[in-house]
């Protein structure tokens, strides 16, 4: 017997349901529970990590950013705090709080002349709110940074 | 009174409290985010709370509040997610990341809809009682996973802010959309209570024609 249309639609639901559940548990978790390497493990790995598809985490380390605006090229390196760093070479548009010092997740891969190659830049925030000092304003870095792009 | 609290908290969080020194404006969405996860926990925990009881004492009455809750935390649960998405979008760089934070309470909200679905599925009260409570209560796991994911594993979610870390006039705006979060949590899980309630009276006047046809 045929189910009636509300029934068959509810067992669709839940099918669906049962199969993103599948996806989350065996798919994502397990390849996610490590979200990010931090760039001590990443040049522990050497050359075995190279071309692999990776996230790495640390500190946008202050005094080597670098923006060519030619050719649309942000450098920076991404340090931990073993004192380990990778350069970095981003191209896609980086979020407005980036800044030196600041916690970065990049997603991208390393290449044997030892570069990070990123497409995705995220920034991680701190769990700290507070009101700016008098007369500052937010994203005061990243607007000195891209001035060229964005005037 | 969830109503002119949720005003004054909006007021205190958008216009009296600072904005943030890194993110600006956009720092205010966390009037409504976190606020939003507080009034899920509350829900879920009502839901994981009245399934025990229903197991142990079988009253309908528990197996009602214990649906109204999850229903409840299933909506503001999915509030957090959208306001979370909004917020990631400007200040992380992207709306969503399969990081630990995000992935388990992704997981919640499926694992809560399934609830719901597993209820639709099931004609017989009784069963549909004892089968949604013994997926809210294994369900709930997810609660605590969800607040540790952030001190268990590396994300790019922050773990848990503290008054140490926020500028006190934020506090106070956030504490006052909290509670206001919270008493509109309890209203609504009432007001769905008590239509759980009308809904069961009237299955039974169906299946026994002539009882409570008021």
């Amino acid at each position: 017997m045929l189910l009636s249309g509300r029934r068959a639609g509810i067992a669709l639901g839940g099918g669906i349901v049962a199969l993103v559940f599948a996806y989350l548990v065996w798919g994502g978790i397990g390849n996610n529970l490590v979200y990010f390497l931090t760039p001590t493990e990443l040049l522990a790995k050497g050359p075995a990590a190279y071309g692999a598809s990776i996230r790495l985490g640390g500190i946008v380390q202050p005094g080597t950013v670098h923006w060519d605006a030619d050719r649309h090229e942000l450098r920076f390196r991404l340090a931990d705090t073993n004192d380990h760093n990778v350069e970095v070479v981003s191209t896609g548009v980086p979020p407005e709080m980036f800044t030196e010092g600041i916690g970065a997740v990049v997603e991208g891969v390393w290449t044997p002349d030892g570069v990070f190659h990123c497409h995705n830049l995220m920034i991680k925030h701190s769990n700290e709110y507070r009101p700016p000092p008098p007369g500052a304003k937010p994203a005061e870095y990243y607007r000195q940074l891209f001035r060229k792009q964005l005037s | 009174m969830a109503l002119p609290a949720v005003a004054v908290g909006l007021y205190l969080g958008l216009v009296w409290a600072p904005p943030d020194a890194m993110m600006g404006n956009v720092q205010r969405i966390m009037y409504v985010h976190f606020p939003s996860w507080i009034a899920t926990a509350l829900s879920y925990l009502t839901g994981f709370l009245c399934s025990v009881l229903y197991l142990v004492r079988r009253r309908p009455a528990l197996d009602h509040l214990a649906q109204a809750g999850v229903e409840v935390g299933v909506l503001f649960n999915t509030t957090g997610l959208i306001t979370g998405s909004i917020w990631g979008r400007p200040t992380w760089g992207v709306w969503w990341t399969w990081d630990p934070r995000l992935t388990t309470t992704a997981i919640m909200l499926i694992i809560f809809v399934g609830y719901l679905l597993v209820r639709a599925f099931l004609e017989d009260p009784d069963a549909r009682a004892r089968v949604g409570a013994l997926v809210a209560i294994v369900g709930f796991v997810t609660l605590p996973i969800v607040y540790f994911s952030v001190r268990w594993w590396r994300t790019l979610h922050q773990p848990q802010s503290s008054p140490n870390t926020v500028d006190p006039e934020m506090v106070v705006a956030l504490r006052t959309m909290m509670v206001a979060f919270a008493l509109g949590a309890a209203y609504l899980i009432s007001r769905r209570y008590e239509l759980a309630r009308l809904e069961a009276a009237a299955e039974q006047s169906e299946v026994e024609p002539g009882v409570g046809t008021a």
